[in-house]
Formats: C-alpha cells, sequence, structure tokens
C-alpha cells in the first residue's frame, strides 16, 4: 500500500508536490474574438474555458432584469471527454447546476453590480479535462475572462482547494487526493482585502485543525494571485508600451 | 485549388518591443491607485476605506483630479455627438430599437429622423404606420448620439441627409478603442470607395456614391450592381482595416490608406494570412513614425 500514500514519509504527494505546493498554471486572455473577454486556464491538467458576453440587454423575458445592478447569468458545464469514463453530460444535471449557482454567488459578490442596472452578464464555463479543483479552475478562469472584457470588479476573485492527510494541510488537490475520502475544503477570496467570497467542505474534518487547512488554502489563493496577477501586469504592459510608440510616432 | 496549411509553432510572434520596463501606470482590479483623498473617482475606480481602488486592469489616466481608468477592450460608452453605425432590431412604438454593441440597445426615434423627401412636420398616425417602409428589422444604419439616458440607454438621431439607411457595402466589427475620435468620421477614399468609422468599433464600407441622390434622405437603396473592381477595392480595404485591428493599430483614415498602400504588393486573399498582416502592419507603422517625426 505503500504506493497509495497521499503523503509519503518524505513529505511529498502521489505527484511528486510538497504539501503546500501548487500545480503549474498557464493561461491565455482573449482566445475568442466573439465574446466580450474569454480566458483558457490551466491548472495542473484540469483545463477550463471561459467566456463573458455582455454587459447587454436582458435577452428572453424582460421580467427578469434588475432596475438596479446587474442580472449575472452562469453557465458551468463539462465537456463529454473531460473525465476518464467518456459521459454524454445534459447541461441541467444536478451537480452542473449546484456549479452553475455557486459560481453565481461568487460573481455576484465580486462584480460592481450597480454599475450597469438592467443589463445582463453572462459568464460561460466549459471544463475541457477535469483532474480535481474544478470549480476552483472555473473562479479562476472567469476571473481572467471577466478582465478581459473590461468588467469592473472589487478585486481578483481566486479559488483554491485543500484537503487534511497525515495531520498535514495540502492544497490545490487532484483528482486522486479529492476522491481518497478525505476532507475536501474549497475556498473562493479576494485576495487583497483576505475576504472569504465562497467556502464549501465536503465530508467531515476535526473542528481543530479546520483553521490550519484554512490557512494554508488561504496561503495557497495568495500563490496562485501572484501567479496571475504578474502574467495579466506584463501582458498590459506590453501592450501599452507598444500603443505608446505609435502615439510617440 | 490550394489549400495553405501551418503550423501553430511557426506563427511569427510580430516584433516584440518589451524589454522588461514598467512605465508604472498600470493596474489591475483591487490595486490602490492613490490613498490622497483630493481625487475624483472616475471610470475603473472605486472608493473603499478612503483609498481609490482600480476596478478594471489597464492604464491610469488623470485629467486634473478625475483619475480613471482605461482597460484595453470594453463595450462601447456612448458619447454625445459620436456617429454610430448600428442594426435595428425591433420596432417599437415611436421607435426603432438599434444594436450598437453599447451595453444597452440604443433608440431611434420616429421624432428624430428625417422623413422621406426631407419634410419637415409632426409625426402624424400615419407616418408611424409607415416606419416598418423606412427602416426595418436587418436594416443597417449610420446615426449620431443625441442623448446618453441615465441607465447608459443611447439616443439617436438621423437628422442630416449623412445620416441614415446604408445601401450596398460591407461591415466591419472591431473593438471600439481602436476607432479614434477625430473631426469628421466619414470619409470618400481616393482609392475609390468610402468608409464610416462608427465610434462603436462598426466600420462601413461602400462604394462611393454620387452626391445626386442626396434628396431621397438616403430610404431608397441604390441596387445597381457593384462593379467587380469596385468590389475588389471594399474586400482589400475590409483586409486591410481587420488587419490593422488584429494588431491594435488605431484606425482613422491615413492609417488605413497607408495599409492599403502597403497591401498592393498582395493580393486580396493573401491579408487574412498572419505573417502578412505582420508584414503589412509593420510597413504601416514605420511610414506613421516617419512621417509623425
Amino acid at each position: 500500500m505503500a504506493g497509495m500514500e497521499l503523503l509519503s514519509d518524505q513529505g511529498f504527494r502521489m505527484d511528486g508536490r510538497k504539501s503546500n505546493e501548487l500545480r503549474r498554471i498557464r493561461f491565455k486572455k482573449g482566445v475568442f474574438n466573439q465574446a466580450d473577454g474569454s480566458a483558457y486556464l490551466e491548472q495542473g491538467n484540469t483545463k477550463v474555458l471561459a467566456a463573458v458576453y455582455g454587459p447587454h440587454e436582458i435577452r428572453g423575458s424582460k421580467s427578469k432584469a434588475l432596475h438596479d445592478r446587474v442580472l449575472i447569468n452562469c453557465q458551468y458545464s463539462m465537456a463529454t471527454f473531460s473525465t476518464q469514463d467518456r459521459k454524454r453530460r445534459p447541461r441541467g444535471d444536478r451537480k452542473s447546476q449546484e456549479m452553475t449557482s455557486h459560481l453565481k454567488q461568487t460573481f455576484d459578490a465580486v462584480v460592481l453590480t450597480e454599475l450597469y442596472p438592467k443589463t445582463q452578464l453572462d459568464i460561460y464555463v466549459e471544463v475541457l479535462q477535469s483532474d480535481g479543483g474544478n470549480y476552483c479552475a472555473s473562479v479562476n478562469a472567469a476571473t481572467l475572462a471577466l478582465m478581459d472584457a473590461g468588467i469592473p470588479m472589487k478585486d481578483y476573485v481566486i479559488a483554491c482547494a485543500g484537503s487534511f492527510t497525515r495531520e498535514t494541510p495540502i492544497i490545490d488537490i487532484n483528482h486522486l487526493e479529492e476522491s481518497s475520502g478525505g476532507a475536501e475544503v474549497i475556498m473562493a477570496i479576494l485576495p487583497r482585502c483576505d475576504q472569504i467570497v465562497f467556502l464549501e467542505m465536503n465530508s467531515r474534518l476535526h473542528e481543530d485543525h479546520l483553521s490550519a487547512v484554512m490557512d494554508h488554502v488561504m496561503a495557497g489563493c495568495k500563490d496562485i494571485f501572484n501567479v496571475l496577477n504578474q502574467q495579466v501586469r506584463e501582458e498590459l504592459v506590453r501592450r501599452t508600451v507598444q500603443d505608446s510608440l505609435v502615439d510617440s510616432g | 485549388m490550394s489549400v495553405d496549411i501551418r503550423l501553430a509553432s511557426s506563427r511569427g510572434k510580430g516584433a516584440d518591443l518589451y524589454h522588461g520596463e514598467d512605465p508604472g501606470n498600470i493596474v489591475t482590479p483591487g490595486d490602490v491607485i492613490t490613498a490622497d483623498t483630493g481625487f475624483m473617482r472616475g471610470h475603473g475606480t472605486y472608493m473603499e476605506e478612503d483609498c481609490l481602488h482600480a476596478s478594471v486592469a489597464g492604464t491610469v489616466e488623470r485629467v486634473n483630479k478625475l483619475v480613471s481608468v482605461r482597460p484595453p477592450k470594453t463595450r462601447y460608452n456612448g458619447e454625445i455627438g459620436d456617429v454610430v453605425i448600428g442594426r435595428v432590431i425591433e420596432l417599437a412604438l415611436r421607435r426603432w430599437r438599434v444594436e450598437t454593441h453599447s451595453r444597452m440597445d440604443s433608440v431611434l426615434m420616429l421624432s428624430s429622423v428625417n422623413l422621406p423627401g426631407g419634410e419637415l412636420r409632426r409625426r402624424s398616425e400615419e407616418d408611424e404606420k409607415m416606419m416598418r417602409s423606412y427602416l426595418k428589422e436587418g436594416d443597417l444604419i449610420s446615426a449620431e448620439v443625441q442623448n446618453v439616458m441615465s441607465d447608459g440607454c443611447l439616443s439617436l438621431h438621423t437628422r442630416s441627409l449623412k445620416y441614415g439607411k446604408l445601401g450596398q457595402g460591407t461591415l466591419v466589427q472591431v473593438s471600439p478603442s481602436l476607432v479614434l475620435r477625430r473631426k469628421t468620421h466619414f470619409h470618400n477614399l481616393p482609392v475609390g470607395a468610402s468608409i464610416i468609422l462608427g465610434n462603436n468599433g462598426f466600420i462601413w464600407l461602400s462604394p462611393t456614391q454620387d452626391e445626386q441622390d442626396g434628396d431621397t434622405g438616403g430610404y431608397q437603396t441604390n441596387l445597381q450592381p457593384v462593379s467587380h473592381s469596385d468590389r475588389e477595392v471594399i474586400a482589400r480595404l475590409r483586409n486591410c482595416v481587420l488587419a490593422l485591428a488584429d494588431r491594435q493599430m488605431l484606425l482613422f483614415d491615413t492609417s488605413i490608406l497607408h495599409a492599403y498602400e502597403a497591401s498592393m504588393k498582395h493580393t486580396v486573399k493573401e491579408l487574412l494570412k498572419p505573417e502578412v498582416i505582420a508584414d503589412v502592419v509593420d510597413l504601416v507603422r514605420q511610414r506613421m513614425e516617419l512621417e509623425g517625426s
């Protein structure tokens, strides 16, 4: 059973990471031309596409419109080929509906909704490959897509999952660690104001360990934030440098 | 028929002008712009705990006391006097609803159009019944922003002979931030086509019309076949506009003409290839820098 341990005696996890080490993060903003904003994000083997349309006129019945803020409409879906066993996933299944409502709650808290009354903002998230942390990758990708669309937000929203094994908190857990039966703590935070937007826990975790896991997950969120922020800034700088050359010319 | 196949890895990145320097005015959402309370809160910012924070990723711009952040890509934010191009999507009571890539559908009131024949009178019930014969769903129009409502909805007018229904031509959609605000947005290009640069990022290319049909008010479309050479000019202009937009170059008459001239050594079709786009845009950029200095 030695090969199946979540954390080895030397402190390494099954995929060779340390307990507080993240998976590799890569992303690209503006992958679609048609959408107002879009992003593709990889966190290890979890790959997610997010697209943002809007704010635009309410589609469907006008009675859904909110007179004082924008209506956020989310849709989370998983591709048929995203998991080990190929499976057709109808859009309205319970798991993705739950995920959809979680995403909606998260972004309702962070988008400055009162700026665009009587309009609608669509956020579409599609998981292309699932290896644990689907919610986290979806939130992070949607944040980048919103930023690409130029939608005003209070801060980045960054999500990260964590677990607890052999008296040690581990962060950014993959599918194996997720399905090993241990507790799973999922958090979405605003990294600069240290506010928690979303917190979910699956299965049982001893009360004494909760704060330790939460602290580690929070630190993980901030690490993810630093990775994302650095690249976003660099892309912006690249663009402004180019613009300023054209303007002066 | 030949097919052009290339690998993603062979795609050129274009000239990289970035050398690691930080211009210092770049912010991302949540960044503190200033803790000084003497500034006014502009677009793309919000106040919290007496600090001015950025709410979008972009460049900080300051005009006297007003601080705002401009993101590289947004929906169209209308201003009074802007020239826009839009598509009629719905007829409502005494008004047309027009899609202009703004955050709400824009409105063109029956009372703010020139009736066919240039009549100036009160709009009667007859006119209301005739609305669909003037403009129907799917028609493209050029118009000017008359008013911006409190909720951001734009009210348009076409009370000038230069505005009105658009006939035959090509529509190109680009990001609104790429269209430079100028005194005039209507140009008859010397290469034999007209261009309307809408502030909302919609660009209309059409064959140059003679002046004599002005008295119809633009409600009768000229359905004469457009000559092959005119169509080729328009197609080339369209590809030039797309090429410039692809490389985030500002669009105005001079830059488009420069691109047109630089593109003459390629066929129209080739202008869609990434390496040709890079070549043409680099030539335009060099020429602009030369003429600017």
